[in-house]
């Protein structure tokens, strides 16, 4: 092919070469930074919050008359709303995943306030519906018997004896234990002794975007506030039909409370995701902006030559070059230009990247982003100069007779 | 002069409708994507508070763990404890102090087919009100008696007074929340601070509270807050006492000290009375207390998202590729042109006057693109308020104000016109006889 002549007759007008490839390298500095964003905004979006999040719903209940009896009322609230046909379980609880309010203590193995470390992790107050409830899965020991299950006193202050862990939290603990977590000893608020009866596989802390959000921890039981909050886990395909009749069905039982914050664990994820979702929107929205304008870039560098160079297109043609030839032409200039604005882009999008992760401490990008976004813009500037090229081809030999 | 190059560069952008439309759009695109950006950018890092910047002070005290601080490298809590929160408050040594926490209370409206509802409220004391100039439509803000004799008044916000009492002057009307009963003793104007610097801990995006109520009357209520806590230590009481008595966080003051001597003065009594609390067995700490300006709390608490630093740094990228693109065009049309400015210099034209003619050119192409620019900035806000349509409060942040439309024109104009330097710079070089010979 011929690489040479092209290559030395663009050197004749070099300027409008270098913008067109110190376009395409900036294009795919931002291009692949924005990839590399939006990655790691998706990976922390598609985390599992270990929840039966397709079939489970939430809602509060705000009781406020001065004297409630709150042990009654939810021991009610609990008993009808299991009765539903349809409901998997239910459970009455301090927070859930994903809601960004929440309980959390330090947990360590020793007891003391300056003994050892400690280790953060959320609490669920539950019952032993809990684990049901949450769509966890016990993996080691058992599930919270209903005689472990105890109310708040509100004048005490001290933890009840039984806990189950999350696999996380267990590994937090014990990092070099090969036996089982489960008959071991924690302490909470420094010296409450707590024993682990059962480990489950996973159930995120209320706070998505936290370090810790792996590390939860159930304790058996019922804290008597005004404010309580229902988890239901429902059949498959009763989700919807059944979320307005616990509603309506809550708000006439008492009228000294109000429902409130009735919500699917879906619309929950997406409220919890918004920033990164967000995000993500509006990364895929410049960078395809972006590509449009490099490539109508492109496009019109392209047409500008091609009419700029009518003659001597048309003396080629008379001289016997293909119409096929003409249009390599074009290709290949366009490839060369690529090829060198890719190569710049691929140290700049480095330079920018160790930039960012060191300004807003993202993660490094994955080193396979750069040779897809380097295909990718050879293609755009292919797609785009195919246009300019098809007229240039069609450019009739004769023009070249004709003076200017 | 003027004139005539603004004609002749009219006639030039007519003359290539497709080259100009496309320098135009790459200039307003790259605008508009930089100027949403500045523009989100811009509200969150306002502070609304400018106007008493110097003379108010967020105070914090460091009461945190004797293991490890609050924040690393060393950084005092942001909130204060009740112990410290009353005891600062009731010694009263600064011009004005208050001290407030996120509460909510249920809403019981008088009429028959009303349903209660909860509502955010914010339980804070007199000052509030003229220490943040808050502004009133009618009624004022409580007494300071009614911070100690706990009498049961509030300030409604303009909304909620709308929804509750249709809007009208409602001081002295009755309000029932939790089954007690409130005297209005005032109704605000509209008041919309973005971000909220008052309490920041707590979302400093979202709406301020739309109820006012004594911070006397809230404790001794027991309201619970409703914003964020954290604990070193368990609280070594249960119930609402022990929490009142516990190293817990949960509360936010700020005073007004109206000079460099009142602001030393009030540092030294803080100092005093950490060093009297260290002696009761609290504090286990060094001294680090620390008095913020609103811009330097602002600015602490990195109110600014991350994500929009570095969204605004892709922008600024993306406005570079746009411009580039414009560069290219330009010297592709002055290329084009090469026989006319050969020409034109030829009989006589300076360089000067051909450099004039290509930058008024290339000023109205600015022009142009910075017009539409402003129109694909508020198009990218409706967009952004459209993705977060979740978050109600949104539209508080997306406004665009006069100063932003100026920096938009005046970033398009000179973006265009730093395009068009090395292009009309080319133009100017060509020389008279170049193309001419040609011919």
């Amino acid at each position: 092919m011929e690489f040479g002549p092209i290559f030395r007759a663009m050197l004749k007008a070099k300027a409008g070469y270098i913008l067109i490839a110190l376009q395409i390298a900036v294009t795919m500095t931002i291009m692949v930074n924005a990839v590399a964003i939006m990655q790691e905004q998706n990976d922390a979006i598609a985390r599992d919050s270990g929840m039966d999040e397709a079939n489970t719903f939430a809602l509060s209940s705000a009781s406020f008359e001065p004297d409630a009896d709150m042990r009654s009322l939810v021991e009610e609230d609990l008993d009808s709303i299991r009765n539903l046909p349809g409901v998997h379980s239910a459970v009455a609880s301090n927070s859930y995943p994903l809601r960004q309010g929440g309980w959390s203590e330090g947990v360590q193995i020793e007891p003391g306030a300056n003994s050892t470390e400690s280790v953060g992790s959320a609490i669920y107050f539950v019952d032993e519906h809990g684990v049901d409830a949450f769509g966890a899965t016990v993996i080691d020991g058992k599930n919270f018997a209903p005689n472990q299950v105890s109310f708040k006193d509100p004048e005490s202050n001290t933890w009840p004896a039984y806990a189950i862990i999350t696999e996380a939290l267990a590994k937090e603990l014990f990092p070099d234990a090969t036996d089982s977590a489960v008959g071991k000893t924690l302490y909470l608020g420094d010296d409450d002794p707590v024993n682990i009866v059962g480990v489950i596989d996973r159930l995120q802390a209320p706070w998505q975007s936290w370090t810790g959000v792996e590390r939860s921890l159930l304790i058996p039981q019922r804290r008597l506030g005004t404010y309580q909050t229902y988890i239901v886990r429902t059949e498959p395909g009763y989700r919807d039909s059944l979320m307005p009749q616990v509603e309506e069905m809550l708000s006439t039982s008492n009228k000294g409370r109000i429902v409130r914050n009735v919500t699917t664990m879906d619309q929950v994820r997406k409220l919890a995701y918004l920033d990164e979702s967000a995000l993500v929107k509006m990364l895929t929205f410049i960078v395809s902006l972006l590509v449009v304008i490099t490539g109508l870039g492109i496009v019109g560098l392209a047409s500008f030559n091609v009419s700029r160079r009518t003659r001597q297109i048309g003396i080629r043609r008379a001289l016997g070059a293909t119409r096929f030839a003409i249009m390599r032409y074009f290709m290949v200039e366009n490839f060369i230009v690529s090829s060198v604005g890719i190569a710049v882009g691929a140290i700049l999008a480095v330079v920018l990247n160790i930039a960012l992760v060191d300004a807003f401490s993202l993660q490094p990008l994955s080193w396979y982003v750069i040779p897809i976004a380097m295909l990718a813009l050879w293609l755009v500037g292919q797609i785009a100069v195919a246009g300019p090229a098809r007229r240039a081809s069609r450019i009739t030999p004769a023009i070249a007779t004709r003076s200017s | 002069m003027f004139r005539y190059y603004l004609r002749l560069g009219l006639l030039s952008i007519r003359a290539n409708p497709a080259l100009s439309a496309l320098m135009v759009a790459a200039i307003a695109i790259g605008i508009g994507a930089c100027m949403t950006i500045v523009n989100v950018r811009h509200v969150m890092s306002d502070n609304p508070i400018s106007h008493k910047n110097d003379v108010l002070f967020h105070v914090q005290v460091d009461n945190w763990s004797p293991d490890e601080p609050y924040e690393d490298p060393n950084e005092p809590p942001e909130q204060l404890t009740y112990l410290d929160a009353k005891a600062l408050h009731d010694a009263a040594r600064a011009y004005r102090q208050v001290v407030s926490f996120k509460s909510d209370r249920v809403v019981q409206p008088d009429a028959e087919d009303a349903r209660p509802f909860q509502e955010s409220v914010r339980a804070t004391t007199a000052d509030f009100f003229s220490m943040f100039d808050v502004p009133f439509a009618f009624g004022s803000g409580w007494d300071k008696s009614s911070d100690v004799s706990e009498e049961r008044v509030a300030v409604l916000s303009a909304s909620i007074n709308e929804e509750l009492f249709g809007g009208k002057d409602s001081v002295g009307e009755l309000l029932r929340m939790n089954d007690e009963t409130y005297q209005v003793v005032g109704v605000l104007a509209p008041w919309t601070p973005v971000p909220k610097f008052y309490d920041v801990n707590n979302n400093p995006f979202e709406e301020p509270e739309r109820i006012f109520l004594p911070f006397s009357l809230a404790v001794s209520g027991e309201f619970g807050s409703n914003g964020n806590t954290s604990c070193w230590k368990t609280p070594s009481e249960g119930g609402y006492e022990g929490f009142l008595a516990s190293e817990c966080i949960w509360m936010q003051m700020w005073v007004e000290l109206r000079n460099e001597a009142e602001r030393q003065d009030y540092a030294q009594f803080l100092d005093a009375y950490v060093n009297e609390q260290k002696l009761l067995g609290r504090f286990p700490r060094e001294l680090n207390n620390r008095l913020s300006t609103p811009a330097q709390w602002l600015e602490n608490r990195d109110v600014v998202d991350d994500n929009v630093n570095m969204l605004l740094s892709l922008a600024v990228l993306f406005l570079v590729v746009c411009l580039l693109n414009t560069i290219g065009l330009l010297l592709a049309k002055v290329m084009r042109r090469t026989n006319d400015i050969s020409l034109r210099r030829a009989l006589g034209a300076s360089q000067s006057a051909l450099f004039s003619q290509y930058i008024i050119e290339a000023g109205l192409i600015g022009m142009a693109g910075g017009v539409l620019g402003i129109g694909l900035t508020w198009l990218g806000l409706q967009g952004i308020e459209n993705i977060y349509a979740e978050y109600e409060f949104i539209k508080n942040l997306l406004r665009m104000d006069w100063s932003m439309i100026f920096v938009a024109v005046a970033l398009a104009i000179v973006s265009a016109l730093g395009a068009a330097l090395y292009p009309t710079w080319r133009a100017c070089s060509i020389s008279p006889a170049a193309t001419l010979r040609i011919q």
